[in-house]
């Protein structure tokens, strides 16, 4: 169904991070972005549809001062505005908002850090753009949501949403374009718990969905379904507003690290630990008010914990993979 | 990213440390007197109360240098003495084998069973000192008493910490290659076979649900891997079968051999920069400073545990024994200058990092080196 294709060199190699592959297409110019975190350094390429010409960047983690030590880089994400795209760079220190091609950086957030650390961890994670709002999750569990101008650097805090009690893992919003969402935002935590939420000038929290005390990596939500990651190897499929399990599959045999769905077929690509990456088929069902998934497709990277696995487009065609120590982008296109 | 890897950290690599010294002690046919003093000093430093506090304080994982430095630190608190090189090899030999026991650790809790087969074989080196075997059971109950609580989410961020200070290093291993737990170009190999970790399901099922939760289809997908069920828990107590194998002692007596090293190919030189930021000076001054030295003793030996390039060379060419693998021990008599020497040869280091930009005051680089020189 895919076979590999020539894998694009990173100038260092990825870390052991959950989502670490950030992609944007930008079709007006034939070109993909990538993104792949090191340390404390995000390592972009892009690259042009011919396969002829790349070119490299890296963004560093903006240091408060000198007299601290390097922060290292928890996740970085591309998000995509109604009028605009930025990249989201989150740290130890603090959320960086570049423009989608790295050049400049527009916004700066510092985090509160306690002076003398504390035993819970500081630290941003978990990116998501909805509508004209960006929103970072923190390891409190609170949700940083950012109002963004169409151009510009006058970006605001706007909102914390409270709805978690662990650290935020993953966010997302809905991606397939539908103007009739319910909900249209979602968050996962340590725990394993979900909220989903309404953005607008005040978020509303329409549910909670609760885990089982076990991390969810990787969190998606397409036509109102909720598709999650968990440390088990499980992905589970939610009605996102009512919490109804559709279905459950033991997909892999270690922590699940990236879940990505291309929104125009219903595809959806999952990796893990395990150094497996899978290809699913989502269908709605609207007879019975459900959505059933198919497995289609494995591609095994061997020896290799998978970090980041994303479609690099929106029928999911090709697909991208990191993974742990590897200092190369593999891609895999369908035959 | 995470604040609580010091004190695992410590006794994984102090652990396989001793592994490595245990081997060679006896293997050099180091009188059992010698070889029970270098381990009672080491263990009886490392499981100090005063250093063990001073690790479980939550704060960041700082650079190889540091915690190299910390470590040569500890190996002296014997009257064993490594030459630099030797040292270097031995650090990326407890890194290489920390790295490959953490890479594959089945759940990210087995971190802890992992850090209790290192202080299981511990105890053993000491068993013939009670005040020491004392020690090491007083912070094994304080790792108990402050990790076991941890829910699995945090052990990842300990884990994913790890990970990506390891990352990129590539050493390769003879015991490793020849056991086929590393490849030759580094990595090391990832099974899609076998049993799944405790907790987890074995992959190839998908369920699915009608609206009111009952069941309603069931069907199966190939894994492209060859899982089984899940072997029992290891025991997360003081005493117990930890059914893990990662963290127990891989290298044995008679095949010295097993722990030479090279580089892969195309490895990246260390471009870490030479300044230590505040935090880590002070960190490092702290930790030092916990290391109660005993007083010197007027004689020490010399290990000289790894061979020099040159000596390979020669080796391979002469086609020798196994015991000419190793240097000679020379017995050399140790002046407490000498010690503070080198101390202040490494404070030195860090002093140069204090001159670079900003708000670093002199006085503080100045208060570390008297510190030093007082160990």
């Amino acid at each position: 169904m895919y076979h590999k294709e020539k894998s694009i060199q990173i100038k260092n190699s990825a870390s052991a991070l959950y989502n670490n592959l950030g992609v944007l297409r930008i079709a007006p110019r034939s070109l993909t972005y990538f993104t792949v975190v090191h340390a404390n350094v995000v390592n972009m390429v892009s690259a042009s549809w011919d396969g002829l010409n790349y070119s490299h960047r890296q963004l560093q983690s903006k240091e408060p001062n000198v007299a601290t030590s390097t922060s290292l880089i928890m996740q970085a994400a591309f998000c995509a505005l109604p009028s605009r795209d930025l990249l989201v760079v989150t740290s130890q220190k603090g959320i960086q908002i570049y423009e989608s091609d790295g050049s400049t950086m527009v916004y700066w957030h510092a985090l509160d850090i306690p002076e003398t650390p504390t035993a819970q961890a500081v630290f941003a994670r978990g990116i998501s753009a909805v509508e004209s709002y960006i929103c970072v999750g923190v390891s409190s569990g609170a949700i940083l949501v950012f109002d963004v101008p169409s151009k510009g650097s006058n970006i605001t805090l706007s909102d914390v949403l409270k709805g978690h009690e662990k650290s935020i893992t993953d966010m997302a919003s809905e991606c397939s374009g539908s103007q009739e969402c319910i909900a249209d935002l979602i968050s996962a935590d340590d725990r394993g718990n979900l909220c989903v939420w309404k953005s607008g000038e005040t978020f509303q929290r329409f549910n909670n969905i609760p885990g089982f005390d076990m991390s969810c990596t990787s969190v998606k939500l397409w036509k109102g379904t909720a598709v999650a990651g968990y440390g088990t190897g499980q992905i589970r499929l939610y009605e996102a507003v009512t919490g109804i399990l559709h279905a459950e599959v033991n997909a892999h045999a270690r922590w699940i690290y990236s879940l990505d769905i291309a929104p125009f077929s219903g595809l959806l690509l999952s990796a893990g630990e395990d150094s497996l990456v899978r290809v699913w088929h989502l269908t709605m069902k609207p007879e019975s008010l459900s959505v059933e998934v198919a497995h289609l497709h494995n591609e095994c990277v061997t020896d290799t914990q998978i970090c980041g696995a994303k479609f690099c487009d929106g029928d999911g065609y090709a697909f991208a993979v990191t993974g742990y120590d590897l200092s190369e982008i593999i891609r895999y296109t369908q035959s | 990213m995470s604040v609580r890897t010091l004190p695992l950290v410590f006794i994984n690599l102090g652990g396989e440390m001793l592994y490595i010294l245990d081997q060679r002690l006896q293997a050099l046919n180091t009188s059992e007197d010698n070889s029970e003093k270098v381990m009672n000093d080491i263990v009886g430093t490392m499981f100090s109360k005063d250093f063990m506090d001073e690790l479980i304080k939550p704060q960041q994982l700082y650079s190889h240098r540091t915690l190299k430095t910390v470590l040569t630190r500890l190996a002296h608190a014997s009257i064993m003495r490594l030459n630099p090189a030797s040292m270097d090899r031995l650090y990326e030999l407890m890194v290489m084998a920390f790295k490959y026991q953490v890479f594959l650790c089945p759940r990210p809790k087995d971190l802890l069973l992992i850090t209790y087969n290192h202080i299981d074989t511990i105890r053993e080196y000491v068993k013939h000192t009670p005040v020491v075997v004392n020690q090491v059971d007083e912070t094994h109950r304080k790792i108990i008493e402050v990790y076991s609580s941890l829910p699995e989410g945090e052990f990842q961020l300990l884990r994913q910490t790890l990970l990506i200070f390891f990352q990129d290093m590539h050493v390769r291993v003879s015991l490793f290659l020849k056991n086929q737990i590393q490849n030759p170009n580094g990595r090391f190999a990832l099974s899609t076979s076998g049993p799944v970790p405790h907790g987890i399901d074995v992959p190839g099922l998908i369920r699915m649900f009608d609206r009111k939760g009952r069941e309603v289809r069931r069907c199966e997908f190939p894994t492209g891997g060859s899982y089984s069920s899940p072997v029992r828990e290891g025991c997360f107590e003081l005493h117990g079968d930890r059914v893990i194998r990662l963290g127990m002692n891989m290298y044995t007596i008679n095949h010295p051999e097993e722990t030479h090293t090279s580089k892969a190919p195309s490895v990246k030189t260390d471009d870490t920069p030479n300044l230590l930021a505040k935090e880590e000076l002070n960190l490092l001054a702290r930790l030092m400073g916990s290391m109660k030295a005993e007083n010197m003793p007027e004689t020490g030996f010399w290990i000289n545990l790894f061979t020099t390039d040159q000596e390979e060379e020669e080796e391979a060419a002469s086609d020798g024994a196994e015991e000419s693998l190793f240097g000679v021990i020379n017995i050399q008599a140790m002046q407490d200058e000498q010690v503070a020497t080198e101390l202040a040869r490494i404070a030195g280091q860090f002093a140069e990092g204090e001159e670079t930009p900003g708000n670093l005051s002199s006085s503080k680089g100045d208060d570390l080196l008297a510190m030093m020189d007082d160990l």
